[in-house]
């Protein structure tokens, strides 16, 4: 089964780390995926930029409208996810507790199924 | 692809597994030399279409792929006590290998490794299948695969898993284990609805030729033949269970000359057999048959009943002519052979269409404390369509809807949804 495992990123909170845990979270990344990669169950992961580079586009009476920032006004964002592929939701769960993310405090991880897919997948 | 091709591909995927055998008896380290027949069928793929197919084509499989393993050995001059080993056994007397197929089946489907890796090394080992090929039948990267393929057989490696026949006491419980495989391996094809289907239908084909396989060298087991009549029967409605546009048509609802009934001869005969000598006369008297199969001849196993009951709707010439108690009757044996509370569902449908929806309503009910089923999508899914039949059309809709948000599967949920809607159109009040 297919999991989307979406890091849910707080810049405030992640401002308030000092620099060893912020190297330990990214450590914590390395480990994680060295570990899912040996067990056959990544497929990928995409870490995002910041959310003032985005940009929303909504279509109105044909022409496009471009508005800067984020979809959501939120305290919290997309800041990336992996992909995997495992055995049960209990297995995706077990994994998306050992992502550092997950034990900072105002942070989480969105487990969630993948319900199609398409596309190149070797990349 | 030529005729010649294809014959030569056949002949190959079919000889892989026993040349792999053969290997693994003489030498174990069963990593090594399924590396060294791979390249062994590579050759062969390029060589025999061209130069014809040698007189003794497993022989030359051995030769080639023992040499290959023997210089595979030899490369590494840390590992030259091993060849040593190698060679001396490589003169030992040859042993029948009737059931080096299965020995390797069993090797593949180890307790120690998880489903998923258990259908991968089975589908590489025994099946012949590329990683890539694998892969794309499972839609993950080819990278994926082949991190679990190598994970898989180190883990093979660390259990000190022996190749060889499991003893007598453990055979049940070994044989199980792969039935349940080549299962999964034939429900992730056939359940495929979007994507690589082409690739995913495949993986049912290969379940069924791996089955057959087993069923060649174990004809008097009753289930291996079960689940062979199950897949047979259960592939004879591909063309009927989806539209066109990839929506899903229920049982009740398919075409039935759609089916394929040549799968549903084949099947049915099988399973016929499988249920015992009371059950030979299919025919008009067939559902007292099948089951009088089912009494007489425990122990009967899960496949052998969920064959049963795939072959009595197959048997049906319209979908209103289903001998429901049949079924019925069937899913309680089902119940007490493996209970199970998807069982016990299935049990609420044929329950429904013998005393009416409320009666079906009742027996669901018994499910909502049930653990293994809170908040499942097929309970609300099928309590939707009791209520639905009964003119509670408000809470039908209610519960389409939950079990269409309750699915993961896309086909399943564009379908779910357009029950509700349904009901929405009919002019419900409530709508």
């Amino acid at each position: 089964m297919k999991f989307l495992l979406s890091m849910h990123m707080n810049p405030a909170v992640w401002e308030s780390l000092t620099e060893d845990e912020r190297n330990e979270i990214m450590g914590g990344h390395s480990t994680f995926m060295e570990t899912v990669t040996a067990s056959g169950e990544m497929i990928m992961t995409q870490g995002l930029a910041d959310p003032s580079q985005s940009a929303v586009v909504r279509v109105r009476g044909g022409r496009p409208v471009v508005t800067d920032g984020p979809y959501l006004e939120a305290k919290e964002y997309l800041g990336g996810f992996y992909l995997i592929d495992c055995e049960s939701r209990e297995r995706a769960i077990e994994l998306a507790a050992v992502i550092p993310d997950a034990g900072v405090e105002g942070m989480g991880i969105e487990v969630r199924p993948v319900m199609f897919s398409a596309g190149r997948l070797d990349v | 692809m030529t005729a010649v091709e294809h014959a030569t591909e056949d002949l190959l995927r079919e000889l892989a597994p026993q040349v792999l055998g053969v290997l693994v008896r003489r030498h174990g380290r069963f990593e090594e030399c399924e590396d060294a027949v791979q390249e062994a069928v590579l050759a062969a793929a390029v060589q025999w279409p061209a130069g014809g197919v040698p007189d003794n084509p497993r022989g030359w499989l051995v030769t080639i792929a023992s040499r290959r393993l023997v210089d595979q050995v030899r490369s590494d001059t840390a590992r030259r006590a091993r060849e040593i080993r190698v060679v001396a056994r490589e003169t030992e007397a040859e042993v029948p290998d009737a059931d080096d197929t299965l020995a390797l089946l069993f090797l593949c489907c180890h307790s120690s490794l998880t489903p998923a890796s258990q259908t991968a090394l089975t589908l590489r080992a025994v099946g012949g299948l590329t990683t890539a090929e694998i892969a794309r039948a499972f839609l993950v990267p080819e990278a994926t695969m082949a991190a679990r393929v190598s994970r898989a057989k180190q883990r093979i490696r660390a259990a000190g898993s022996r190749f060889a026949m499991p003893a007598p006491e453990e055979w049940p419980e070994r044989l199980d284990v792969v039935l349940h495989v080549l299962y999964l391996i034939f429900n992730e094809g056939y359940t495929a609805t979007s994507g690589g289907d082409l690739h995913r239908a495949d993986l049912s084909r290969e379940a069924v030729r791996l089955t057959r396989m087993v069923h060649r060298r174990l004809p008097e087991d009753g289930e291996v033949a079960g689940l062979l009549a199950l897949m047979l029967l259960t592939d004879a409605r591909r063309a009927a269970r989806v539209t066109s546009s990839g929506d899903l048509v229920p049982l009740a609802d398919q075409d039935r000359a759609l089916w394929d009934g040549d799968l549903i001869a084949e099947g049915v005969a099988l399973v016929t057999e499988a249920m015992g000598p009371g059950s030979m006369g299919m025919g008009v008297d067939s559902r007292v048959d099948l089951v009088t199969g089912a009494m007489v001849r425990p122990p009967l196993g899960p496949y052998r009943l969920q064959a049963a009951i795939a072959a009595t709707h197959a048997s049906a010439e319209r979908a209103e002519d289903t001998d429901w108690r049949q079924v019925h009757v069937l899913y309680r044996i089902l119940e007490r052979v493996a209970p199970n509370p998807m069982v016990t569902l299935n049990r609420a449908i044929a329950l429904a269409e013998i005393e009416g929806p409320e009666a079906g309503l009742g027996l669901l009910a018994t499910l909502d404390g049930d653990d293994r089923m809170a908040g499942h999508h097929r309970l609300h899914a099928v309590r939707a369509q009791l209520l639905e039949k009964t003119g509670d059309l408000a809470s039908a809709r209610e519960h389409y809807g939950k079990a269409a948000r309750g699915t993961a599967s896309l086909a399943e949920r564009r379908y779910l949804e357009s029950r509700a809607r349904r009901l929405r159109a009919s002019g419900d009040p409530f709508a």
